[in-house]
């Protein structure tokens, strides 16, 4: 079996990726796609705990609970980010400042 | 680490390593294209790069032994999500155009080397606490490698997960479930029509 720790350090390096994309992409799907990586990367650590707790399943069973998390919020910042570029033609999150019109 | 019992011998071993192959390959596939997903300047060459991420870290999970999440990643993450976003991407496709611009005013976004710096000092300190944790593991973990209640590959995993999540989660998941309503009802909703004044 692959050791706990390999897991683990393919998880943070998916994290550090997303964190990246969301602190220096100019493009609100990108930001979303970075959000996706760090999720991604957690579920990556739920699973790989969730393998030693054979009697509760715990990890995997919060892992799906994750999964559908991250595709509501995906449908919702979606909707939101077609709005907001219907409003102001750009997805780039600098360029919008203003809460009312 | 590799403790199956009763079952040592060469094929066993060749097994291993080729687990190991394997895993180090998606590992290394993934991480790559993560890398290169947030440094690319192409949105729709990276959001393809995110396609591949999300297929190899299912491959992942397929090793920590969650073939049903494996499954649920690719049917709910490929299948809807990035298809979501490419939709997204391409109703929005304006700023592929102008995607060379550099900004001045940095108001949400970091400048590359800022969130670089960030991101790296993240990526330490998330290592040394996985190395940490390598070295001595939580006693849950060998309370749980004593008792031999470590998943096995040879588990049927998918049965105990329904039955888990019919009877111990019963309550996160209707909660999940009302959320995941909505959450569709309020996405359908902001990107309706607008009614005519």
């Amino acid at each position: 079996m692959i050791p706990l720790t390999h897991f683990l350090i393919v998880g943070a390096c998916l994290f550090a990726a997303g964190l990246y994309a969301v602190l220096a992409r100019r493009n609100a799907i990108l930001v979303l796609v970075g959000i996706e990586l760090m999720i991604n990367a957690s579920i990556l650590n739920l699973v790989a705990f969730g393998r030693y707790d054979k009697t509760l399943y715990g990890g995997q069973v919060f892992a799906l609970f994750a999964i559908v998390l991250a595709a509501a919020a995906v449908a919702v910042a979606l909707a939101i980010i077609l709005n907001v570029y219907k409003f102001h033609k750009s997805v780039n999150p600098e360029d919008i400042k203003n809460l009312k019109d | 680490m590799d403790q199956i019992p009763g079952r040592k011998g060469g094929g066993q071993k060749e097994l291993m390593s080729m687990t190991a192959l394997l895993f180090y390959g998606f590992a290394t596939v993934a991480i790559a294209s993560a890398w290169l997903l947030v440094s690319i300047r192409n949105i729709a060459r990276s959001l393809f790069l995110f396609f591949i991420v999300l297929f190899s870290v299912a491959g992942l999970y397929v090793f920590a032994l969650a073939d049903f999440v494996a499954i649920t990643q690719i049917l709910v993450y490929v299948g809807g999500v990035l298809v979501l976003m490419l939709f997204a991407f391409m109703l929005s496709n304006k700023e592929l155009l102008k995607d060379l611009q550099v900004g001045v005013s940095h108001f949400f976004a970091l400048p590359a080397w800022q969130s670089a710096v960030i991101a790296a000092s993240f990526l330490a300190v998330l290592i040394y606490t996985s190395l940490q944790l390598g070295a001595e593991e939580p006693s849950w973990i060998s309370a749980s490698r004593e008792k031999d209640t470590v998943i096995m590959p040879t588990d049927q995993t998918i049965q105990h997960i329904g039955v888990q999540l019919m009877t111990r989660y019963l309550l996160p998941f209707e909660i999940v479930s009302v959320l995941l309503m909505a959450a569709l009802i309020g996405a359908a909703h902001l990107t309706r029509k607008e009614a005519k004044p």
